[in-house]
């Protein structure tokens, strides 16, 4: 007496909305965010994907690996196609959640106005935003959120240049400008917390938005085994700053009590290998650029405090500061 | 009932009684006031429906796709840069095969900018899968825009309704509104073949690789061929119920056994109507008026070019290096009849130059001389330099 697979998954204690089986490199950032998103969201959802590795990774026809329905249309319509879901799920009665991904190219640059239109226009959607920091799925070309000085495709250091040459976007600022209920930023590192903003998402009626950091071990240069390491370390550095938005005031912040240095993040990273060239000036140059980022990061969001820093969830909403998520 | 209606008006009111779940649209010179009538519509509670008013025709056209895959009715209308700015999402809906009704009111494309009409704009995609009718007046505009819906939803496929703008967009016509009671007795539920839907989950828009892809565009080359009896078939139907027809494929009118024709789309087939009752000698030619441009109703236009020997094309658009993209597709299909009439291939009428009645004249004496390389009639030489000429 054998049970099928599907009977053996329907009997699993935890609903995933992506299935196993997909074609994401191994230790993908953004596989694992999309997997702790479903799985928070539960089943009555409807997607919506912006091209990139995920919807490449996920839906080689006639395969599938999302158990929710999913709809992808092209690369920069993810928010707005979203917009036209939840419309008619409005015009007919439906309560169903919409959820729509994006990776940074699709969200920070190229579908970045239907977004803000999204927004704007209040629909009751969340959008997520798995951030690796640059376009992978054409093959690691920087994007508007890619680090400065970091390595990518299209910004390789040379004689002439030290990476790329700009900042990385302050997204989470300008989704902030639109006074959505609910924004917040956070990193598959920290799974208990993405799950809980997740939670807190769905609750709301109207526009969210979530940035969570997914580290690609491929476009970042390090071992798939150290993706989540590398993304403790992103946010213990305060580099990456896990944060939580109401009506685009911060309201509660991870805090980093003892800030690892920059450099301790960069190290294991490939795309930063040229900030560690022993005798060039520009190495050290930069990599002092990237810290005071950081250090930026701590002063303006008040990570810094006593005591040790949070695995997980242990703290992460100690700094409180009211406001209400509800419409 | 007998109204006087500015074009825009009547197709906003038609929309209305389709009953659509969802409209998405932004605001482009010449289909603007069939946005603003619609959002009355919605203001004053004679339409419920959810109204998008989107930040671009690219999120337009995205809104009505997300829209018809959760199974709504949808409907957007644009025109020239509005069109070429959906185009990317204009090719997604069709493959998709999703039912969503748009209006173009046809106008030329830049550069240079202009915001009268010709057809550059919709024959900017005319390969992506849309069907695309054109009328000839407001009240075919009325009776298309309904029929569009039901032709939608009958073969998953997208219809794009073609309105000449401001000729037909902003004028005034005296009109046979159809009331709700008839419009709700021609068109179906709105229940489509596919919808998202988290008790059935589904994938759509997924990725497809070189061992599935030509299968998936034979099967829409399959739909949209399918569509010719559709189209025909909803015109039908509508004419049983209404009294109107709307030209199904093309129509032709004037002397069966006429030697000359002259082919044309939209708006310019009224002048030419008129011309052909009113003008001297107007009657030595017949008029084809090609209604369905896409699905190409090729064998229709061989039956009609029966006995012709000489076909004079109208193109209100322009493939430069090429010439007439209508003339050059009709001579590919008459390539298949029996006889091939002598095909004239002409351009009139870019960028809103007005096409008088007097143009028909001219057009028929075409025929009298051996075809020409493809020219534009109505061009005027003491504009050009020497050197363009």
């Amino acid at each position: 007496m054998t049970d099928s697979v599907h009977d053996l998954r329907a009997r699993q204690p935890r609903f995933s909305g992506l299935e196993a089986g997909h074609r994401a490199c191994q230790g993908c950032g953004e596989a694992l965010g999309a997997r702790l998103v479903t799985e928070a969201a539960g089943p009555d959802v409807i997607l919506a994907n912006a091209t990139g590795c995920l919807e490449v990774f996920s839906t080689a026809w006639p395969q599938s690996a999302w158990r929710v329905p999913w709809i992808h249309s092209v690369f920069a319509n993810a928010a707005a196609v979203a917009s036209g879901v939840e419309s008619a799920l409005k015009a007919q009665g439906r309560r169903t959640k919409v959820i729509a991904q994006g990776g940074d190219g699709g969200t920070f640059d190229i579908g970045f106005q239907a977004l803000s239109g999204m927004l704007e226009r209040m629909h009751n959607v969340l959008y997520v935003c798995y951030d690796n920091e640059a376009y992978m799925n054409t093959g690691i070309q920087r994007s508007s959120s890619t680090p400065h000085a970091a390595r990518t495709t299209t910004s390789p250091p040379g004689r002439e240049r030290m990476g790329k040459r700009h900042l990385k976007k302050d997204l989470l600022s300008i989704i902030a400008a639109h006074h959505i209920p609910y924004a917040a930023s956070a990193s598959v590192a920290y799974p208990q917390d993405l799950r809980r903003k997740v939670r807190r998402a769905m609750e709301i009626e109207g526009p969210t938005f979530l940035l969570v950091h997914s580290p690609c071990p491929l476009g970042w240069g390090h071992d798939g085994s150290h993706t989540i390491a590398i993304a403790r370390l992103a946010v213990q550095s305060g580099l990456f700053p896990l944060v939580e938005l109401e009506r685009g005031e911060v309201a509660s912040v991870m805090p980093v009590r003892k800030a690892v240095p920059v450099a301790d993040y960069l190290k294991g990273q490939g795309r930063f290998a040229h900030l560690f060239v022993e005798g060039d000036p520009r190495a050290r140059e930069e990599r002092e650029h990237l810290q005071a980022l950081a250090d930026y990061n701590i002063e303006r969001y008040g990570l810094a405090g006593e005591g040790t820093d949070p695995y997980d969830t242990d703290g992460a909403d100690t700094v409180r500061r009211g406001g209400s998520a509800r419409i | 009932m007998r109204d006087a209606l500015e074009g825009s008006q009547a197709i906003a009111r038609a929309v209305g009684m389709c009953r659509p779940g969802v409209v998405a649209a932004y605001p482009i010179t010449p289909q603007t006031h069939i946005v603003e009538n619609i959002s009355k519509l919605v203001a004053d509670g004679a339409l419920h429906c959810e109204l998008v008013s989107v930040e671009s025709e690219f999120s337009a056209a995205s809104v009505v796709l997300g829209a018809a895959a959760a199974g709504s009715r949808a409907y957007t209308a644009s025109s020239s840069q509005g069109i070429l700015l959906m185009a990317e999402v204009v090719y997604d809906i069709a493959g998709m095969r999703l039912p969503v009704v748009m209006t173009c009111a046809n106008r030329a494309v830049s550069a240079p900018i202009n915001i009268w009409n010709d057809h550059q704009d919709s024959m900017a995609v005319r390969d992506s899968g849309w069907i695309q009718i054109h009328c000839t007046d407001n009240q075919q505009a009325v009776d298309t825009t309904i029929q569009a819906f039901r032709i939608a939803q009958d073969l998953d496929l997208p219809v794009m309704v073609c309105v000449d703008g401001f000729v037909l967009t902003h004028t005034l016509e005296t009109l046979d509104m159809p009331d709700q009671e008839t419009v709700d007795r021609y068109l179906p539920e709105p229940a489509f073949a596919r919808r998202l839907d988290s008790a059935n989950p589904l994938s759509m828009g997924t990725l497809v690789g070189p061992d599935y892809f030509t299968e998936i565009r034979h099967v829409q080359h399959r739909a949209s061929c399918r569509a010719l009896d559709v189209i025909a078939a909803a015109d039908r139907d509508w004419q049983a119920l209404t009294g109107r027809a709307s030209g199904g494929l093309l129509t032709v009118d004037g002397d069966p056994d006429a030697k000359i024709g002259v082919l044309a789309m939209g708006s310019v087939v009224s002048t030419f109507r008129e011309a052909m009752e009113t003008l001297p000698g107007g009657k030595k030619a017949k008029l084809i008026n090609l209604r369905t441009f896409r699905p190409f109703p090729a064998q229709a236009l061989i039956d009609a070019c029966a006995g012709l020997r000489h076909l004079v094309v109208v193109d209100r658009s322009l493939s430069p290096g090429l010439g007439g993209i209508l003339a050059t597709e009709v001579k590919a299909a008459l390539a298949d009849g029996p006889k091939m009439p002598k095909i004239h291939a002409v351009a009139l009428g870019l960028g809103g130059r007005d096409v008088p009645m007097e143009a028909w004249t001219r057009l028929v004496a075409l025929a009298k001389d051996a075809p020409e390389p493809f020219h534009i009639l109505d061009l005027d030489p003491a504009k050009l330099d020497p050197a363009d000429l």
